[in-house]
């Protein structure tokens, strides 16, 4: 019950000279002392200080105070604060309300008199609201411990190691048949020029191993239901046909195929060389379980084959050529969202020749083709068998491009220096670099491409033109020419080389709207998941308990990746450990006896937390789910919706408050 | 009149250009398609005013749409790419900045801005490949080809800012439609790139330079002559050849034709009415490509 005497204090705060400057503070405290049930008035320098909390305790007991006011910053910064100082005094944190008075006064106007007048309607409105205030209780919500990371790359291994080896259980669940993702495809490593797969493998064994860890590869998450704490999350098993728990990982089966040469696109090597039907994706494959393609399988395609596969598996029985798609229902408290990227299509842009001339490659197919374990064993073989004598470079390929992405991609400058070293390494050809800005600001980076430039690696400033088969000169015949504004010299050149590679960029993948919807979480702009705050909350999102690591969020490269997927781990054991969160109390519930079941609410409501009760006929707020938006009040016809902190004795009163021009 | 293409022919095909005006008007009266010309049209603004003074290039291409828009025409074909272009660029500048709006309506005294947005303003490769379509022109074929291989070459205006006529990096539709007249055409890289416009007037060395690009890389293809989309690349390929020949001592004489004199041949038109006898460059190679040859009607039944 709201006290039935209203005894209000306002404290109107200078923030230094941030509000003192623009706005006359002791007047609005002055005025505000005028307005009616208010019993005190302060102004302080600092209200958020630990002497400006105490002059709200202490005014609480000594002036019999049960409403507060605030007027300073955004409550966004010092709600919480403030809130805890009234629980501290022995009030209801919810008999307060906060004025800000800076960021939308005192810093975005410039005329003193107005800005003074702005905050003392502002404080009215206040004053005249908080007087309506109930007080409220948080709830609690408990944190199942079980944690889904998605996505098995880098991010996805390293935030399930960590919560693993905090002793959580966690379920990977990873769309390919392996896990290991980008990285896995990857050589060398820049700065240091680490192999790839030497780092990475062992953190592939440790997560097949790991007694805490359920990995599931092959498999898609298709319903999320549920809140913080207490997610119910269906998986969908794609068959591979071959039992994971029965395969030994001879790969008998491999050499037993009807194929006796590979004929189908290899994905995994960007279609550079060719895989059986019945494939592992790389040699360190985890699980090394082998997969059964049904698009290209002749026994799935007409029935007839004889399936020596199964007779090279033998008494193991592994192979079962019947499996069907398995669905698993588990529940988790949080979830980590890894699913990282997909590369530029190349293709978009036709001028640099992708697809229309042989020899021109895409970063990442060349990071396949220097690798010992690539489709040509680590030799730098064009398409047309030929070993390039002079390599052109493409920075920024779908990047910083208004026709494509706008954004830098982050990792592309490093990685083509890398590939620039390699392929000299390999091949002893002459190197140019096509660069618009050269961006290495990370540990080690800058003195690798001073590394570079001691290697002789020409770097040309300018964007690309195109790529092109048109010759000049015949110096240029038969091979690809780069015409390119060279921007320090001042002039455009044409450069001849043998091979093209293309710096393609990184982008969203083409699934991230649909894992956006299942787990309701928002994107920026470009399609990359949101962040709850991009400097503070790097790894929350708006959903309470879903987290973010790794490309999913935005370009990275692999330190940054896994520092992220290890705070992200680090939020989600943080919520874990505590056992519960608190909600806040401003939700929306609704008054049954008003309520004519329209369900207006439920399709207006972003967080699904609107339910419908058939048998009452009535909707009901699931208040774990409930973000206070207000959507749903404002819909409602009937006025059965309503919100606390929110109701309407409250709202009008502000609104008289602020129009109430003395 | 409702039903027809409104037609604006510009300056260039009533001038060094007419020979695209005769072929065109030949192939689309063959296709059924009637081409209206615009009654009282005026200059559509690209050359002389673009560059300097786009606000009156675009209030005189602005008449134009308003022109066509009284006569009742919902689809506006330039031939020309330069007029194509200023006539597409007119209405997205309406559209997108309404101090240039306003200026038009003034200067129209007349006009609804929406109405004259309204109207599609076509180039007529876009109108043969949309509204006829390759299948038609392989079905409609009455000549058979016999000439040599055709470098087609789109120039910058037609696709470039607004890829709408074809696609901006690798338009192709050219080359679909002589492939299915039978005419076979080479894998041209230089397909969008500048003839010069009319540099070749100004500071004639870069134009002349553009040009012999254009020309030496269409050999080195294989081509045997190259068709063009717009009157003014026509005419600096044609035009310049003999000089360019004389500098660069390279023995071009290489026929520079319309896309719509050759598929108003192999369509059937009467070979007087294609403007052919206009050409500058490679005469003897056109007289023999574009004598007469019925197409064997049982080969293609």
């Amino acid at each position: 019950m709201p006290e039935r005497i209203v005894r209000i204090g306002v404290y109107t705060c200078h923030c230094g000279s941030n509000i003192a400057a623009t706005v006359d503070v002791k007047a609005v405290a002055e005025f505000a002392a005028t307005l009616p049930n208010v019993v005190l008035s302060r102004d302080y320098k600092y209200m958020c200080s630990d002497p400006g909390q105490d002059l709200i305790r202490q005014d609480i007991r000594s002036h019999a105070l049960n409403r507060i006011v605030v007027a300073s910053c955004s409550p966004h910064l010092h709600e919480h604060t403030f809130r805890t100082a009234l629980k501290v005094g022995g009030l209801n944190p919810f008999y307060f309300h906060m004025v800000n008075i800076r960021e939308q006064a005192s810093w975005v106007h410039e005329n003193r008199v107005q800005a003074t007048r702005k905050a003392k309607d502002l404080v009215r409105a206040a004053v005249r609201r908080v007087a309506f205030h109930e007080p409220l209780k948080r709830g609690r919500v408990a944190i199942h411990p079980d944690v889904l990371v998605l996505g098995g790359g880098i991010a996805g291994i390293h935030a399930a190691l960590t919560l693993a080896n905090a002793g959580k259980h966690v379920y990977l669940v990873e769309k390919e048949p392996t896990i290991g993702g980008h990285m896995a495809k990857f050589d060398k490593t820049f700065p240091t020029l680490d192999c790839a797969a030497c780092i990475l493998t062992p953190k592939m064994s440790a997560v097949r191993s790991h007694p805490n860890i359920t990995l599931w590869t092959y498999s898609e998450v298709v319903k999320v239901d549920g809140y913080v704490g207490n997610y119910k999350v269906k998986v969908l098993r794609h068959p591979r046909y071959i039992d994971e728990d029965l395969c030994a990982g001879c790969l008998d089966c491999l050499e037993a195929c009807v194929y006796k040469q590979a004929k189908v696109p290899d994905a995994f090597n960007l279609g550079l060389s060719k895989r059986r039907p019945i494939y592992i994706p790389f040699p360190q494959a985890v699980p090394q379980v082998p997969v059964i393609d049904p698009e290209t399988c002749i026994q799935f395609k007409s029935g007839k084959c004889k399936t020596t596969c199964v007779d090279a598996c033998g008494e193991r029985h592994a192979i079962n050529l019947h499996a069907e798609p398995q669905a698993h229902e588990i529940e988790v408290g949080t979830v980590i969202l890894a699913t990282g990227f997909q590369t530029f299509d190349a293709a978009r842009v036709p001028y640099y020749g992708y697809g229309r001339y042989g020899n021109v490659y895409t970063a990442l197919e060349v990071e396949r083709l220097v690798n010992a374990s690539g489709p040509t064993a680590g030799q730098v073989v064009m398409r047309d068998g030929r070993t390039p004598q002079t390599v052109g470079i493409v920075h920024c390929v779908g990047s910083r491009d208004e026709n494509t992405h706008r954004w830098c991609s982050r990792v592309c400058c490093m990685y083509s220096l890398k590939l620039a070293h390699l392929i000299k390494e390999h091949t002893g050809a002459e190197v140019f670099d096509f660069y618009i800005d050269i961006r290495t600001p990370g540990k080690g980076f800058e003195e690798f491409y001073q590394k570079l430039l001691n290697e002789r690696v020409h770097f040309v400033r300018g964007r690309v033109a195109e790529v092109t088969d048109w010759v000049l000169d015949p110096s240029e015949e038969g091979r690809l020419v780069i015409r390119v504004e060279d921007t320090l010299a001042g002039f455009v050149r044409r450069i001849p080389v043998d091979m093209v590679v293309l710096a393609t960029g990184l982008e969203p993948r083409a699934d991230a709207p649909e894992i956006r919807r299942l787990f309701n979480i928002s994107c920026a702009g470009e399609g990359f998941f949101l962040e709850r705050h991009p400097k503070l909350a790097p790894v929350n999102t708006f959903t309470d308990g879903v987290f973010l690591a790794g490309c999913c969020q935005s370009p990275k490269d692999i330190p940054d990746t896994v520092a992220q997927a290890g705070a992200a781990a680090a939020e989600a054991l943080a919520l874990i450990d505590a056992g519960y969160i608190e909600t806040e109390p401003n939700t929306a519930h609704v008054e049954e006896s008003l309520c004519c079941g329209c369900k207006t609410c439920m399709s207006m409501c972003p967080y699904h937390a609107v339910s419908f009760l058939p048998e009452i006929y009535k909707s009901r707020v699931n208040e774990v789910l409930c973000k206070g938006c207000g959507t749903c009040v404002a819909a409602c016809p009937s006025g059965a919706m309503r919100q606390n902190l929110f109701e309407d004795d409250e709202i009008f009163a502000e609104i008289e408050g602020i129009l109430t021009n003395a | 009149m409702s039903g027809a293409y409104g037609y604006f022919p510009g300056c260039s095909l009533k001038g060094a250009g007419v020979a695209y005006e005769e072929s065109l008007l030949a192939l689309f009266r063959l296709l059924g398609l009637p081409l209206a010309e615009l009654e009282d049209w005026n200059c559509c603004g690209a050359t002389s005013y673009m560059s300097i003074d786009e606000r009156s290039a675009i209030l005189l291409s602005s008449r134009n749409l308003l022109l066509a828009h009284k006569a009742g025409y919902r689809d506006v074909v330039a031939p020309c790419s330069a007029c194509y272009l200023v006539l597409r660029k007119a209405q997205d500048y309406m559209e997108r900045y309404p101090r240039i709006g306003k200026e038009v309506h003034a200067a129209l005294g007349d006009g609804d801005l929406k109405v004259l947005n309204a109207i599609r303003v076509r180039h007529p490769l876009e109108v043969l490949y949309t509204d006829v379509g390759p299948g038609r022109i392989r079905q409609s074929l009455v000549r058979q080809w016999h000439g040599g291989r055709v470098a087609c070459y789109y120039g910058c205006q037609m696709v470039r800012p607004y890829a709408e006529a074809d696609r901006a990096h690798d338009p192709m539709r050219m080359d679909e439609l002589l492939r299915a007249a039978g005419v076979p055409t080479v894998d041209y890289s230089l397909k969008t790139k500048c003839c010069g416009g009319s540099l070749t007037g100004t500071t004639h060395e870069v134009g002349v330079r553009l040009n012999y690009a254009l020309l030496r890389e269409a050999a080195r293809k294989g081509a045997d002559a190259i068709a063009t989309v717009c009157p003014l690349c026509q005419y600096n390929l044609d035009a310049y050849q003999r000089e360019i020949r004389r500098a660069s001592h390279e023995p071009f004489d290489m026929p520079i034709l319309y896309f719509s004199q050759i598929l108003g041949w192999a369509l059937g038109a009467d070979t007087g009415a294609l403007g052919l006898r206009r050409a500058i460059s490679g005469r003897k190679t056109v007289q023999q490509w574009f004598s007469e040859r019925r197409v064997e009607k049982e080969a293609y039944a």
